[in-house]
């Protein structure tokens, strides 16, 4: 009985709600609400929350939601509905409908509103048909999902007037999902079955977990009936969510991709255009890193646009250590790769060893904008981080510039030539020691944007550069040298293989297995996947 | 012999063309990326005998000598030894094994081996790693060291660097070092780059001397070289035979004057 | 180059391969090697206040060393003579020594923490309750000391078979040498692998039945080192003297030439690189009981470096150059990394790029070289 007395009133009070709620002016209905909580009957109390409820007044949420969460106070002086905060002696308090300062009063001065549990169910609905209204989108759509997530029958009118008067797409959507999950769980047969029917195919945890229920009911015949079509409709929406949770294994796959390619190509290019192996590489990546970490100390208040200022800086930092390690050493050493390979391995110790000597041996903290975080979720089932997704279109720009470098511009031109004969090139009067000091500065630059990107993924420490030096060899190795395109779809391949296999093995036993595969893939293809053919190559 | 080497032998070239031959190419195409170094070349060497091969740049010589050599694979093509072993089928080693032997175009000796040892690699002798590991230097060997070591006359170096040769004197060691390997064909490429008048003579006159108890296949630009061989020719010409006959009857054929002047 | 100094002394006709070992640098060498076998624990049996004693200590730290320089030994095998610069061979080194490490958790028997009979420690730790496979027969010395040399020669001869038969040659190979060495490090930090993961194996107590600690047994495990050292430079010497070494010079120098003379380079290389990982595993092995652990860390990258350096500043090609750079940059390593920690990277960095710019045949190639030029300059005077 007391079930559809309050389901009467519900009704009633939605009913009302529906037809006030644009007049957006009620100040005296509200003030005259509010007082009926003064009231000692429980009765009268929820007569007041219907009507302060459906007073269509903006501040009712505000004043429902105190209710609520016991922080509504009334002064027994004036009965002055009042928000208190504590104090160190007594309460502030301050009037909860024009927010005016009351000052301190004694503890016994105020009296708190209090409510039953009959009442906090009348509030939690009243609420939630409120919010249902509420002027911005978002707030609707958590609504609607509060109501889908724990549907309740009492809802459902609310639910149909809200759907009528709904004209963002997004809310509307999730609105019918509530009404869907009302109408499954009980009424007739029929009803319940097209209830089902239109929840099949949806992507969102909370509709899995009402289907879920209803699939796992025990009952008559029709809840049977409609267990089976819950569960058959689970096993759609599961295959469905398996081909979404492949997406999203390839979404991380070309994002750890993106990482490799950022750390490989500029590798790809030193090692393809000079033959050099450099062992430094990976302290390029971490200085990069770091500059992103002196950039950022540098302008604390506007960490927003570090990045884009970290960037041009790590550029240029890494490039002037890489003509500087080029024009210093690599030059002296040219035709000997295994001794190259060696002193870049001194230099890579001396670099870490100074960056620990100057900043500290410990990670330094990067900050990551806030623009950088948070995800876009496209369902349940799939979710796209902003970080990863900033990450592979960084990646993608990075490369069409240097892809346009080498095929548009001068320097690219000459690089060229050099990477495919060096001494035609010489012979053509290319200065090759310019373009190899360029090449280097460039490889180099190139890994110093790349530390920018990892700064944002990965602790920034003196080690940085040595976690992520052997698998840019291994893109190298696998995508074939002196091949841009190779180190992509090397990168690319290997980040998404690693990705895949990581649910079934582990994440290090993923590298191992992909470390590896490459050791032998380079048996059969010792120049990988893109090679360069020809005699020239060859000797 | 080919069998007991343990490489392929095939059969259904036996009762071909092949059958006699020492050396048997066949519609040979080899090609870089699309362009084609060999293309559809054919060409037989008989035993004993003495061929000169030239061509401009690029007409495909030295890549001819590579897929002999087993170090470029043939793309279309039969290569046949002796008229029956395919070549395209074996490595480097085992078909030097099989006794063909070749001199690079520049000339590649040891350099940091002394005259004597870069002899004593290139001698005729069991290849096994365990069969090197435990041998020693055979009188009949060391023999045949000193004999060639006076006959490429560095008999006074021998204790020296090949690095430390003259680029002639390296020319010489390399010949030394084809004929320490007794192979039965002898792939020789450009020998007389970078001779004087009078060693070129030498050369060719020792070349000669070779072909009498060898088969030799010699790739060379200096037509007065050629000459002095006075041997068969071949023209290569964009990887296929463009003329073949003695010097003259290729000097007067019209085809060849087109390339060569490049009308 | 390198030849001149070790294969002019060879008479010519008639070379048996053990006449090799005549030549002076060979003689003197192992002189050396065998005062030290005896001096040293000699010395450590003189009264404590003598100055000239020897603390057990140091003679551990000494072991140490040889092995250390039995594994440069080993590098210098590979690149000196057939130009396989390896960056992997600590691989080997810690495969010897995990095969050792594996016996000396079997001799703790029941005195572990845990005293279980048959299982190591981190097994009980880990919940397991049978010993894996793998860790059958390793109570046993014999088997222990056969898998010391087969782990990693098996490793060797695999990875060879692979990388020699397709051709894979110079940095190339450097780099999978590397990637090699660095899978093997990530397996093994996998308390899954079965070998003690992060922490590696450690807490050895015996060997053979005799007590680690004793100064007896450190003394036994620094001569058997020193001995292991000679043996190897032997076998090395032998070899590279021999007219196989003579075809790994070939190859180091012109591989594609060797080929085209007969030679088939592959077979060749695969021989002397996994001789040259046993004599690696060796190495491991002689080296965990002397320090008294061996966890992944020995798998990692920058140990494989470090030993090129040892044999680059050394010399290569020259066996003993390999050894001298092994002990004098482990001295400087035990020095600096005690006095100045700061500095160790940055003068470990500064040999690395100093060696190659400076001294690119090392040490003993400048020594050989300035006394050849020498030589040279005052024949040219005669002549004159």
């Amino acid at each position: 009985m007391v079930l559809i007395r309050r389901l009467a009133k519900l009704f009633s009070a939605v009913l009302l709600l529906a037809t006030l709620a644009p007049a957006a002016s009620a100040q005296t209905g509200l003030e005259d609400a509010l007082a009926g909580l003064t009231a000692r009957s429980f009765s009268d109390k929820e007569t007041a929350i219907l009507a302060i409820a459906a007073s269509g007044d903006p501040r009712a949420e505000t004043l429902l939601q105190a209710l609520q969460e016991g922080d509504l106070y009334f002064r027994r002086s004036d009965d002055r509905m009042v928000f208190v905060r504590d104090a160190e002696k007594g309460y502030d308090i301050s009037d909860a409908l024009t927010g005016e300062e009351l000052g301190n009063v004694g503890k016994r001065k105020v009296r708190k509103v209090s409510i039953n549990n009959k009442l906090r169910g009348v509030l939690k609905s009243a609420l939630g048909g409120l919010r249902l209204f509420a002027p911005d989108d978002g707030a609707r759509a958590e609504a609607a999902r509060a109501l889908l997530s724990d549907p309740d029958p009492a809802m459902l009118s609310g639910i149909e007037r809200a759907l009528a008067a709904e004209e963002a797409a997004r809310v509307a959507e999730l609105l019918t999902l509530a009404r869907a999950a009302i109408l499954a769980q009980s009424g007739p047969v029929e009803d319940r079955l097209a209830a089902v029917a239109a929840l099949d195919g949806s992507m969102n945890p909370d509709v899995w977990a009402v289907l879920g229920r209803l699939a796992n009911a025990e009952g008559d015949g029709d809840t049977q009936t409609v267990a089976q079509a819950a569960s058959e409709a689970l096993a759609r929406i599961d295959s469905q969510k398996q081909l979404y949770q492949i997406l999203e294994t390839i979404f991380f796959g070309l994002s750890l991709g993106a990482v490799l390619l950022l750390a490989a190509v500029g590798l790809a290019i030193t090692f393809g255009v000079m033959g050099v192996i450099n062992m430094a590489h990976g302290e390029m990546l971490m200085i990069g890193a770091y500059t992103t970490f002196v950039v950022q100390q540098l302008m604390p208040n506007a960490i927003e646009y570090s990045l884009f200022v970290a960037i041009p800086a790590a550029f240029i930092v890494t490039g002037l250590i890489g003509i500087g390690i080029e024009r210093s050493v690599i030059r002296v050493l040219y035709g000997r790769p295994l001794e190259t390979l060696l002193a870049t391995f001194g230099i890579s110790l001396a670099l870490q060893q100074a960056v620990r000597t100057i900043f500290s041996p410990l990670n330094q903290p990067v900050i990551t904008p806030d623009w950088l975080s948070g995800f876009y979720e496209v369902n349940g089932a799939l979710s796209i981080t902003y970080n990863r997704l900033y990450i592979i279109i960084f990646c993608l720009l990075v490369f069409a510039a240097l892809l346009a470098i080498l095929k548009r511009t001068h320097l690219g031109l000459q690089m060229r030539a050099v990477t495919q004969n060096r001494k035609m090139a010489s012979a053509m009067g290319i200065r090759t020691g310019w373009v190899d000091a360029m090449t280097f500065g460039l490889g180099s630059g190139v890994a110093g944007i790349g530390g920018v990107a990892l700064s944002q993924l990965t602790n920034v420490g003196p080690n940085l550069g040595q976690a992520y030096i052997i698998d840019s060899f291994m893109v190298v190795v696998f995508g074939g040298v002196g091949n841009l395109w190779g180190a992509f779809v090397g990168a690319m391949t290997l980040g998404v293989a690693n990705k895949f296999m990581e649910p079934f093995t582990g994440a290090v036993v993923a590298k191992i297995l992909v470390l590896v595969f490459i050791i032998l893939f380079i048996q059969r293809r010792p120049r990988g996947l893109f090679a360069l053919k020809g005699r020239a190559v060859e000797s | 012999m080919a069998e007991a080497s343990g490489v392929t032998v095939n059969r259904s070239a036996e009762a071909k063309p092949a059958a006699g031959s020492l050396l048997y190419l066949d519609g040979v195409t080899v090609s870089f990326d699309g362009f084609k170094a060999l293309n559809a070349l054919s060409m037989i060497i008989a035993p004993g005998e003495m061929r000169a091969i030239i061509g401009p740049n690029g007409a495909g010589k030295t890549t001819m000598m590579d897929v002999i050599t087993g170090k470029t694979r043939p793309d279309e093509g039969d290569v046949l030894y002796d008229g029956r072993v395919d070549l395209t089928a074996e490595d480097e080693a085992t078909i030097a094994n099989l006794g063909i032997g070749r001199k690079f175009q520049k000339p590649t000796v040891f350099e940091s081996h002394t005259v004597e040892d870069n002899l004593l690699l290139a001698i005729k002798a069991d290849r096994r790693p365990f069969a090197v590991l435990f041998s020693g230097v055979r009188e009949a060997e060391q023999a045949r060291i000193d004999e060639l070591l006076a006959l490429i006359r560095l008999d006074g170096l021998r204790e020296k660097p090949a690095g430390d040769l003259s680029h002639g004197q390296k020319q010489w060691l390399e010949i030394g070092m084809l004929l320490a390997q007794d192979p039965r064909l002898l792939l020789v490429d450009e020998p007389a780059a970078g001779m004087t008048d009078s060693e070129t003579a030498e050369t060719a006159k020792l070349l000669k001397e070779i072909a009498r108890s060898h088969s030799v296949v010699v790739v060379e630009h200096d037509m007065d070289f050629v000459r002095d061989l006075d041997v068969r020719v071949t023209v290569l010409h964009e990887g296929s035979v463009l003329a073949e006959g003695d010097l003259d009857t290729v000097s007067a054929n019209e085809r060849v004057i087109e390339v060569y002047l490049g009308r | 180059m390198a030849t001149l100094a070790e294969t002019g002394g060879a008479g010519r006709g008639r070379r048996s391969p053990l006449l090799h070992l005549s030549d002076r640098g060979t003689v003197i060498f192992l002189g050396i090697l065998a005062a030290l076998a005896i001096g040293v624990p000699l010395l450590n049996q003189l009264p404590e206040s003598s100055v000239f004693h020897v603390p057990t200590y140091l003679v551990s730290l000494f072991g140490k060393y040889v092995c250390y320089a039995l594994l440069a030994l080993a590098v210098d095998l590979v690149w000196g003579y057939c130009g396989i610069l390896s960056l992997g061979h600590g691989a080997f080194f810690a495969l010897g020594g995990y095969a050792m490490g594996m016996y000396l958790m079997r001799q703790i028997g029941d005195r572990g923490v845990y005293g279980h009979p048959v299982l190591p420690d981190f097994m009980v730790f880990l919940n397991w309750k049978e010993l894996p496979w793998f860790w059958y027969g390793f109570d046993n010395f014999g088997f222990a000391m056969l898998m010391v040399m087969l782990a990693p020669g098996a490793l060797a001869f695999v990875f060879g078979w692979f990388a020699f038969r397709s051709r894979v040659t110079g940095v190339y190979l450097s780099i999978i040498t590397q990637a090699l060495t660095y899978a093997l490090m990530l397996a093994f930090f996998q308390n899954d692998m079965g070998f003690g993961g992060n922490n590696g194996l450690t807490d050895f107590r015996d060997i053979l039945g005799l007590d680690l600690r004793s100064d007896g047994v450190r003394n036994g495990l620094f001569v058997a080192s020193v001995l292991a050292l000679a043996l190897g430079y032997i076998i090395c010497r032998m070899i590279v003297a021999s007219r196989f070494g003579k075809v790994l010079i070939a190859i180091r120098d012109g591989e594609s030439r060797t080929r085209f003379l007969g030679y088939k380079v592959e077979y060749y290389k695969l021989f002397v690189f996994t001789l040259s990982a046993v004599l690696a595993g060796i190495a491991g092995a002689l080296y965990v009981p002397q320090v008294g652990i061996i966890n992944p860390g020995e798998f990692s990258p920058i140990n494989s470096i470090e030993i090129v350096i040892w044999v680059a500043l050394g010399g290569r090609g020259y066996l003993y150059g390999a050894v001298l750079g092994a002990a004098g940059v482990n001295l400087a390593k035990s020095y600096l990394t005690v006095a100045f920690p700061e500095i160790w990277l940055f003068f470990l960095g500064g040999l690395f790029v100093l060696t190659t710019l400076f001294l690119p045949k090392g040490f003993i190639g400048l020594i050989t070289e300035s006394r050849l030029f020498r030589r040279r300059a005052k024949e040219g005077q005669g002549d004159g």
